[in-house]
Order: structure tokens, then sequence, then C-alpha cells
């Protein structure tokens, strides 16, 4: 113990959540610390190493919108719980769950009577100001009267012990997906403490959740369809929607997966549209519909909000609630508590001055270094400042702006945060850290129930006194102790499941995830094409001994490709062939292809196994190597090798790891088309030159074809024409050779025409039958000599031609039968 | 947005009839395969003005047509199509009269302090006149409230100046300093940009009035309508020669709303034909919709307003 507490100081300033003022464990963290000081440093920190992992396994990230390149950062999870006690909890929970009413009450005033303003219980100012009242939705009636589905808050606990409340969040609310998945890594590291400190359960509140919603949702007596509504992989918790998801079971889509018509909404799937009977939403609602709400947006789905006024869908939380999460309502709050609830509202806010009325802002300025300044509204270009941070002028500055519009400001005190202990890996002790919690509650049946637990918010630095995801701080699990309910906490299949039920394919898999997975199926096999091409370019050059005739030939590949810029441009061939590699200029380079691959990954990380997006994550690290690589080809070339082994493991994925349903196919699809046209378009090329007889100019061709071993170990020779051609073009038991892939695309196509009855095309089956037809030993009889051959050879060159043209053709179709309605372009329009 | 000349107001006439031409025509280069529509083309009531007779004739045939109220009062016709259409024509025809107001006497209105001060908040109760009016205080999409509006307004805002007074010196401050220019600006013209060119047409007049009156903290609407004109002198009346115009009304404690036309510096009377208000033009908007394919298009707006005499036949010039 001495060891592990040997770096823990306590702060007199601010409450300790681990010891009381003497210096002693408090009670409910005891079992907590006798068990860590039954560890070695060590060992702790192999869990610790352990979470880390099992984050980076799971890919829980959270995007930072400062990074232009909308990257995401790993989660950081604190080893250690935060440890609340049940009688403690009870006063929490209770309190969140009476504000969640107040807060739902509010809004159903707000968007109806009027009358906490015509009464002065609060200020037009905060509600008129404020972006996010939505006029259009006045007068909308919602089921239930339930505005709040989920509601979250932000708590700091005082230096006395009590807990403030210091934000509300009702837009919607983050976190709650995040808490879960805390909370089973955390439950893993210590699963004995787990069960002996009978730490409350979070999934109770998730299946209130799902319940309320299909309670609420008007069914018009079918089974509700609910979807996730995201503003898509940009936006900040982009992991949680993606989790949330799949925990709810419910699709995740984008605006643009859905249309209104008849004032329903649908989701596009590839078997045509299906109706979305609720929504919940994590787009923030001035976004969610261009014809009524903000016109520039371009997330949402046009007549979304006629869809909710006619009532035939639900929208979780209701469109409108993000007026509430201004500060300057929380002032107001007690008095709104008396009048609408008869009872005093039992969670503090955090004191706070709404500078709207003279008097108020007057005494906000009287102690403004004292305070941290918000502003009312997220339209405003002002980022909350303590004005303890700035000197005289800038201080000055700041009372003329809250005097010039008052009512757009907030003051508010400071909310000195409790610590609570954090796993220190560096020193391999514990150390105290500032931390917040966030708390959630669910509208259910009887009320509001609030999850025992929450996210728990760390700050960045040992001295910091502001905890926030998106300036660098961790997370910890909360464990809310206590008697947990008898009965079964999984909440998984609330009925139980029977031969009925069983379903084999995705039946809402939106039209724009199969766009996505058919051209992350092209892109991961042209990346490979490309890299295998600049490969034997790099090391045919590289390698001054080869015959250099066969880097000319395979550089006028390349050329004839359109992957290598002419030299036209007077450029050296190594700078073609940096251009080729890195080129920013280059519209096919093979950094720009891959930059393609990694984002049409992302938006069909949905659909990818998680040991999948794993070898992508690593692809995209390798990626950004390769932005830092000069000009030395050595290097380049092992980066190729790397590639080349990156993106087998993809395609081997695709094979293994993804079940059989459209959206695989179209993956399929997309590949075999890919592959086609390069090994058809590179065979024919080469056909068609001199170098057919050249030996080093085969191996390459068998390079290209990634089948160098196969035919070394059926001939155990140097390469030539006719074996070459037969291993490349028409061994069907080869996957890289022409004829297979016209096979598998064929046959993956005439699935496609049977499940959607489609016209079927009679072209690539007919250049099938040519291509099988095709007979090697033409070449052989040298009867009329030389130029027969050659006459052979070019007709084999058309032919290949003709199956490459005829794959592009079989794209064009697909995306006009399948995917139009995705790509057409929304506008507004206002005259 | 045309900048008419007005006729001279002539005190002794009460009433003014017209009929209003007012169409909308898309001619899309591309099928457009869905459209949602809000048209805001039918007058609302109000007490100055008696609607006749209107009608609103859409081509194609929308699959879903609704009339009804917005949030604000005004009618609001939805449409929806649903079926591949090329071209879009919406043409709206309306009768009405115009009733001359009573004047308001500018120098009779409360010190602006204090008209300000009856919106704002203080802890009591707010009058159903004044809670409608803190709809038209604050920011709206069009509509920034900024220090730079509430800067280039300041001299018009003297200490204790009667509210109205203040709003006259601002539209003539607005009229004379800034130059009309129908090409110079588009919809989507930011008010700071207007500002600092100093030039537009009347939607960009009206919007940057609305930005500091309500810099200022005055309640002040957007109203959508259109303006009797005058054809040039020993020319026939063309017809689609007119367009769609608009204005701003303010709140006063003790006169209520007022309407005041900074394209023109005048306190629109019988010329002005009042087809909606919100907070801006987005609220408004003659028509606005969300296309779902379509291509480039540029729609042909042509609007046509005819004095008419009191039996209806169209008065001559």
């Amino acid at each position: 113990m001495a060891d592990l507490l040997a770096d823990y100081s306590l702060n007199d300033a601010a409450y300790n959540e681990l010891l009381d003022t003497d210096g002693q464990v408090r009670p409910h963290w005891r079992r907590i610390v006798e068990q860590l000081q039954r560890n070695t440093p060590f060992q702790l920190q192999l869990r610790q190493d352990l979470l880390a992992r099992q984050i980076q396994e799971n890919g829980i990230t959270y995007n930072v919108y400062a990074d232009p390149e909308g990257a995401d950062r790993p989660w950081e999870l604190d080893l250690l719980p935060n440890v609340i006690a049940a009688d403690e909890w009870q006063v929490i929970a209770k309190g969140v769950a009476q504000r969640a009413e107040l807060l739902n009450q509010v809004l159903a005033d707000l968007y109806g009577p009027q009358t906490l303003l015509a009464d002065g219980l609060l200020p037009a100012e905060l509600v008129f100001g404020h972006n996010n009242f939505l006029w259009p939705c006045q007068g909308i009636e919602v089921p239930g009267a339930t505005y709040l589905h989920i509601y979250a808050v932000d708590l700091a606990r005082a230096p006395d012990g009590r807990w403030w409340v210091t934000a509300d969040r009702t837009q919607a609310p983050s976190g709650a997906g995040y808490a879960l998945e805390n909370r089973q890594i955390v439950s893993r590291a210590f699963p004995d403490l787990y069960r002996d400190m009978r730490v409350q359960h979070l999934a109770g509140f998730f299946r209130t959740l799902q319940e309320t919603i299909a309670r609420q949702a008007p069914a018009d007596g079918e089974t509700p369809l609910v979807v996730v509504l995201t503003a898509g992989r940009l936006n900040e918790s982009y992991f949680e929607h993606l989790y949330l998801a799949r925990q709810l079971g419910y699709p995740l889509v984008e605006g643009t997966d859905l249309t209104v018509r008849d004032a329903t909404v649908y989701l596009k799937t590839l078997a045509g549209l299906r109706r979305v009977h609720a929504i919940l939403r994590r787009l923030d609602d001035d976004f969610c519909d261009p014809l009524e709400l903000r016109i520039d947006s371009a997330l949402g789905v046009p007549g979304l909000l006629d869809a909710v006024r006619q009532g035939r869908v639900l929208v979780t939380n209701a469109l409108g609630s993000g007026v509430l999460e201004s500060p300057g309502f929380s002032g107001f709050l007690p008095a709104i508590s008396e009048k609408l609830l008869g009872e005093p509202l039992l969670l503090p806010s955090i004191a706070s001055w709404w500078c709207g009325e003279p008097p108020v802002l007057e005494e906000a300025l009287g102690k403004l270094p004292e305070l941290l300044i918000r502003p009312s509204f997220p339209s405003q270009s002002f980022d909350p400042v303590f004005a303890r941070d700035l000197d005289e002028p800038q201080r000055e500055a700041l009372e003329q702006r809250l005097r010039n519009r008052p009512y757009a400001y907030v003051a508010q005190e400071v909310a000195q945060l409790s610590q609570a202990p954090v796993w220190q890996s560096d020193k391999r002790c514990l150390a105290p850290r500032a931390i917040g919690m966030r708390v959630f509650a669910v509208a259910g049946p009887n009320g509001y129930r609030v999850m025992p637990g929450g996210l728990t918010r760390v700050a960045a630095q040992a001295d910091a006194e502001v905890v926030s995801m998106q300036r660098g701080g961790a997370s910890k699990d909360t464990w809310v102790l206590g008697s947990r309910s008898t009965g079964s906490e999984s909440w998984q299949g609330m009925r139980p499941l029977g031969v009925a039920d069983l379903v084999r394919s995705d039946p809402y898999l939106p039209s724009r995830i199969v766009e996505n997975l058919f051209w992350f199926g092209r892109y991961s096999s042209r990346c490979e094409g490309n890299a295998r091409l600049l490969r034997i370019m790099l090391s045919r050059y590289v390698d001054d001994d080869d015959d250099p005739r066969a880097l000319e030939a395979v550089l006028s590949l390349g050329e004839r490709l359109g992957l290598l810029p002419d030299g036209e441009g007077g450029q050296t061939l190594e700078q073609r062939l940096e251009q080729a590699l890195l080129g920013d200029e280059w519209p096919v380079s093979l950094r720009t292809n891959l930059q393609h691959l990694i984002w049409t990954a992302g938006s069909v990380r949905g659909k990818l196994s998680q040991a999948n997006w794993q070898a992508l994550l690593e692809l995209q690290i390798e990626a950004q190597e390769l932005e830092v690589q000069q000009t030395d080809f050595g290097e380049a070339l092992d980066f190729l090798n790397g590639l080349v082994m990156s993106l087998a493991a993809l395609s081997g994925f695709a094979l293994d790891d993804m079940t059989r349903d459209d959206g695989w196919r179209f993956l399929v699809i997309g590949r075999c088309i890919e592959r086609l046209q390069f090994m058809s378009e590179s065979i024919a090329s080469f056909i068609r030159s001199p170098m057919v007889d050249d030996q080093s100019a085969l191996e390459w061709l068998l390079e290209l074809g990634n089948s160098s071993i196969t035919y070394r170990t059926r001939y155990l020779a140097t390469a030539q024409l006719i074996p070459v051609l037969d291993l490349l073009l028409l061994d069907d038991q080869n996957p890289h050779a022409v004829l297979f892939q016209l096979r598998t695309l064929l046959n993956s196509q005439a699935r496609l025409v049977e499940r959607f009855d489609l016209p079927a095309s009679s072209k690539l089956a007919s250049l099938e039958r040519q291509l099988s037809g095709f007979s090697l030993a033409t070449l052989e009889n040298s009867l009329f000599g030389p130029s027969s051959v050659r006459a052979v050879l070019n007709g084999l060159a058309q032919l290949l031609e003709s199956i490459a043209q005829a794959s592009a053709e079989i794209s064009d179709q697909l995306a006009l039968r399948f995917f139009v309605h995705v790509d057409a372009s929304q506008r507004t329009q206002s005259s | 947005m045309s900048k008419p000349q007005v006729i001279n107001d002539e005190a002794e006439v009460k009433l003014a009839r017209y009929q209003v031409i007012h169409d909308t025509h898309y001619r899309y280069s591309a099928p457009v395969s869905l459209a949602q529509q809000l048209a805001h083309l039918v007058p609302r009531d109000c007490a100055w003005q008696v609607k006749h007779q209107c009608q609103l004739e859409v081509s194609p045939k929308p699959c879903m047509r609704h009339d009804g109220l917005d949030v604000f009062g005004n009618p609001l016709t939805r449409l929806v199509f649903e079926r591949p259409h090329d071209t879009l024509k919406v043409s709206a025809q309306m009768r009405l009269d115009v009733l001359a107001r009573p004047a308001a006497v500018l120098q009779d209105s409360p010190a602006w302090e204090d008209a300000c001060a009856a919106l704002s908040y203080s802890g009591t109760a707010l009058p159903a006149d004044l809670l409608d009016a803190s709809r038209f205080r604050f920011q709206s999409p069009y509509v920034q409230v900024k220090h730079n509006f509430a800067k280039y307004s300041a001299d018009c805002f003297v200490p204790r100046r009667p509210l109205l007074l203040a709003v006259q010196a601002l539209m003539n401050k607005i009229f004379t300093e800034f130059t009309f220019d129908a090409v110079a600006t588009q919809v989507a013209t930011p008010l700071l940009q207007v500002l600092q060119e100093r030039r537009g047409v009347c939607q960009d007049f009206a919007h940057l009035m609305l930005a500091c009156l309500r810099s200022q903290g005055v309640a002040a609407r957007y109203v959508s309508g259109y303006l009797l004109t005058q054809p040039p002198p020993g020319q026939p009346r063309l017809i689609g020669a007119d367009a769609s115009h608009a204005w701003v009304s303010v709140y006063c404690p003790r006169q209520g709303w007022v309407d005041f036309d900074p394209t023109n510096n005048i306190r629109p009377a019988l010329e002005h034909i009042t087809l909606a208000w919100g907070r801006d033009f987005a609220d408004v908007s003659p028509l606005h919709g969300v296309i779902l394919g379509g291509g480039s298009h540029d729609p042909d707006v042509q609007v046509t307003v005819l004095p008419l005499t009191e039996d209806g036949a169209i008065a001559q010039a």
C-alpha cells in the first residue's frame, strides 16, 4: 500500500474520492485497495496494458474535430473504476430522475403553450435567442409527451462532498455507449472484485431505452424498424454510434440512407424501400431536415419534420430538445420545479449568473475574476473563458462584450472538481486527478430510470481543472455499489427467438453501405495491382543488372495502363516513379488509391469484423509512413512488400470473415471487376508488345499475376510464353487467372440476376466461352511462320480487351440499377 | 427585386385594388426524381388587407398538396412530387384590396431604450403581444446580431430618441448610403459583406435593417410582398416587369407594428401588398424546396402587379 500511494498527495481544497480528510481509505474503496495491494506494480501495469490492447482491438476511438484529417484517437481508459457507495448513489439517482422529468416538462411547455415565458419564469431571450429553438416544431405533439428519451447530466463534486450539476445534455447525449464499453473492459480486468463488490449492472438502462422506443413508435401493426441516425464518421463520437447500433440491434444509417414519401420515412435498401418507425438520432436536431430546419444541412432527411408532425415516425430525442443545453437555464430551474412539479429541485446547479438582467450582470461583473464565462447559445463564436486567465485589457474587452449583448452570456462559478486515483504507467503507482461524472437517464413507463454508473472523465494533467474528452482527457468506469436487482440482467434477446425468427441476411442493409462495399472491393484490388506493378518497376530499376529491355517493357505497360506518367513533361524516370507512388497531382498514384481505400473502408466499418478493421488500421499506419518516405527506393520497395501482404490479408478477411449477404457479393464483384480489368489489360498489352518471348519480361508478368511460385513448382524451368499464358489466362484453378475471375464474376452476377430479377447480360458469358475455347496449340502451329503466331496473339489481345471493357460495363450497369438513388445529388432551392 | 419608383402617396385615398400574378418556372437540365416544396404565395390576412380571390396553380400535378398555416400564421402550401419531372411551374394569382392604415405618429413613440426594456426579461409576466414580438428580437438564419450592426446604427439610436424616429433615421441612413444593385448580391450573400460593400437589393436592405434593429435590442420582422411600380413615362405596363419585394416591420409597445421600406425610404401604405412575415427570408421565401437530381437550374420568376379600378377592370396608367 505504501508503494501504491507513495505519490498520492491530498489536496485540501478538493474532495478526495479515495481518502477521507484524515487520509484514511473511505469504506467503499477498501475492498478495491486491498485487492490492488495483493498485486505488484508490475502486475497492475500488465492489466493496464491489457486494457489498452483491448481498446485497440475493439477499435474504440474518439474523433477530434480539430484534426483536419478527422483522424481517430484511441479512447483512453484508466484501470481503476471510480467507486460510489450505494446510499450516496440513491441521492444522485433521485436528483437526476427528477431533473430529467422537469426538463421534459419544460420542453413540453416551450413547444406548446409557452406559459413559462408568459409567466416570467423563463426569459424569452434564452429560448428565442437560441439557435436550437426550432420554431417549425412548435405545436407538434410527440408520443407520450416525451421529448427527452435520453438525458445526460454532467456532475462535479464540491469540496463539501455534494454533487453539483455543471451542464445538461438534452440534444443527443453521448457517452452512454462509451460507459458500457468501459464497463465491459474494466469488469474483465477485475472479474473477482466486480462480482464481490456487487457492482450494479448497466444493461437495464439500454433495455428500457429499447422498450420505450418500441412502445412509442407508431408501428401501425408492424414490427417497428428503429435506426440510429449518425452525422457520419467524422463525428467525434462516431465509434459510439456504431457501438450503440450494434448493441441495440438497430441499423446505423446516415441521412442519405433515408427518404420521406407520403410523410413516411423509408430506409433505402437493395431490395427497395423499408418503412422506418423510429429514429434514435445522434445528429443535432437543426440539421435533421433541410426542408424546414437548417436549409444548408446536407446531413438530414428532407421532409422528416412533416413525418413527425403527422405522427408517422418517432424521433428520439424530440426535434428541438437541444435548446435546453444553454447554461442560462439552470438558474431558473428551482422556481420552475416548484411551479411544475410542486417540489424543490433536488440536485443543485453550480452557481450561475445569466447576464440578461441588469442587476445580475452587474453582480457578475463585480466578481468577474472568479467566474467562468460561457456563451448562452452554441451559435456564438465565443469559447468559454476563465476570467482569471485574462490580463487587464482582455478583461475589459470581455466586460464590454458582456455589456453589448448581456443576454448572450452566462457567468458560472468555477467548479472545484473532486479527485480520484488514477494508475500512472510511468511511475507505477496511483496519483490523484480531477474528475467529473456524466450520468444518464432514460424515459421509462413510470418516469425516468437512471443508469447506475456512468462515464467518469479524468483531467488530462495533474493540475488541470477541466475534464473534456476533446481536450485529451481519459475516462473511467463508474462502479455503483449496492444490492443488485434479482433476476437475470442480460438484456439481449428480450423475447425468446424461434425458428420463425431466423434470418440469414441483414434485411436492413442500406444501399449506400452496399455501394461502399463494392468500391471497397474495387479499391483493395486496384491497390494490389497497382502495388505489384510498382514493385516490379522499382525492383527492376534499382536492380541494374537485369535485362534493361524488361524494365522498358514494364514501364511502357505502366504508361499504357495510365499508372505511370509519361516522360513528356521532361521528368526523369526517377521523378515519374516517385509520382506514380506518391504524387499529389497524379490522380492515380498509389497513395491516392490507398486514401480512397481507407476512406471507403471507414464508411463500411460496421460491416467489417474487428480483426478486419484492425488490419485496415495497420494499413493506414503503413500508408502514413509512406508520406514521409523520401526518394529512397529501397525503403519504398520494403513498403510495397509489406503493402502487398496487408492487402492479401484484407482479401483473406473478405473470403473468410464475412457472411455471404448482398453486401459481401458486391464486394466480391468489385474485386473481380478490378482484377479482371487489370489482368486482361496487362496481358493484352504485354502480348501486343515485341517482348512476348523475352524471358525476364515473362518473369515479371508472372510476378504481376502473383503466380511466380506456382509456375516454378509446376515447371521447374524458366518462364516461357505458352505455360505462362496457360497459368495466367486459362487455368481455372488459379485465382489470379483471367478465366477464374471471369467465372467468379459470372457466378456472382447470376446470383444477382436471380435475386433481383435483373435482365441477364449475355455479353460476358459469350466472352467466357471464347476464352475457355481458346487453344494455346494455335501458338505452336508454325505452319504459317511467325506472322501467324503474331496474328493469333493479336486476336487474343483483342479478346482480352473486350473482356476488360465488358467488366467495366458491368460496373456501370450495377451502379445504374442499384446505386443511382444513392448518388443523386440533393439540393435546396429558394426563389 | 427591382428598384421601383413609388407612386405619390395621396392621403385621401382609402383603398387600392390589385391583381397580382406571380409565376415561378424551373426548367431543370436533368430530371428531378423527388421534390418537396414549401410555398408562401397566398397572402396572409391582416387588418389592412382584404383578399378577394387567390389561386395557386401547380404543374406538374403534385402527389400531395396541403394548405395550412406556418408557425408565424402565414398561409403555407406544402407540395410533394414523387414522379420524375423536368419542369416545375407554380403560378399564383390573387386579387385583393389594400386599405389605408392609420398613420403612426413617429414622435409619439416611447424612447427606444424604454421600448427595448419593455421587451427584456424582468422576472415578471410578459403580455401576449410582447411575447409575440419577442420572437423577432434575435438572431435568425439570415440576420446576425453583431456589434458591427449596432455600431453602424449607433448615430440613429441617440439617447432617449423616440423609437420610431430612430428607426426612420436608420431607414434613411441605409437608403442614402447604400446603392441598389441587382447583380451585387445573391440570397446567400453574408450581411457583413453587404455592410462592407454598401450595395444590394431590397432583401439585403431589409436584412441589414433587421440586423441593426435587433443588435440594438428592437423587435423587428421581415415582410415579404409586392410593390406597385410605375412603367417609364409614355410606355405601357409590361407583364412580368415587377418583382417580389421585402421590407421590415418594427414593434413599438405603444403603436404596435409599424412598417418601413428601406429600399425606397418610405413607410408602406397603399402600394405595398403583404404576403407573409417571419424572422427573415428563410421563414417566408415564396417557394423553397429540396429536390433530388435536377442538374443546374435557375428559376424564371415573373411578377406583375396590376392596379384595378373599383369594378375590377385594369386601371390605365
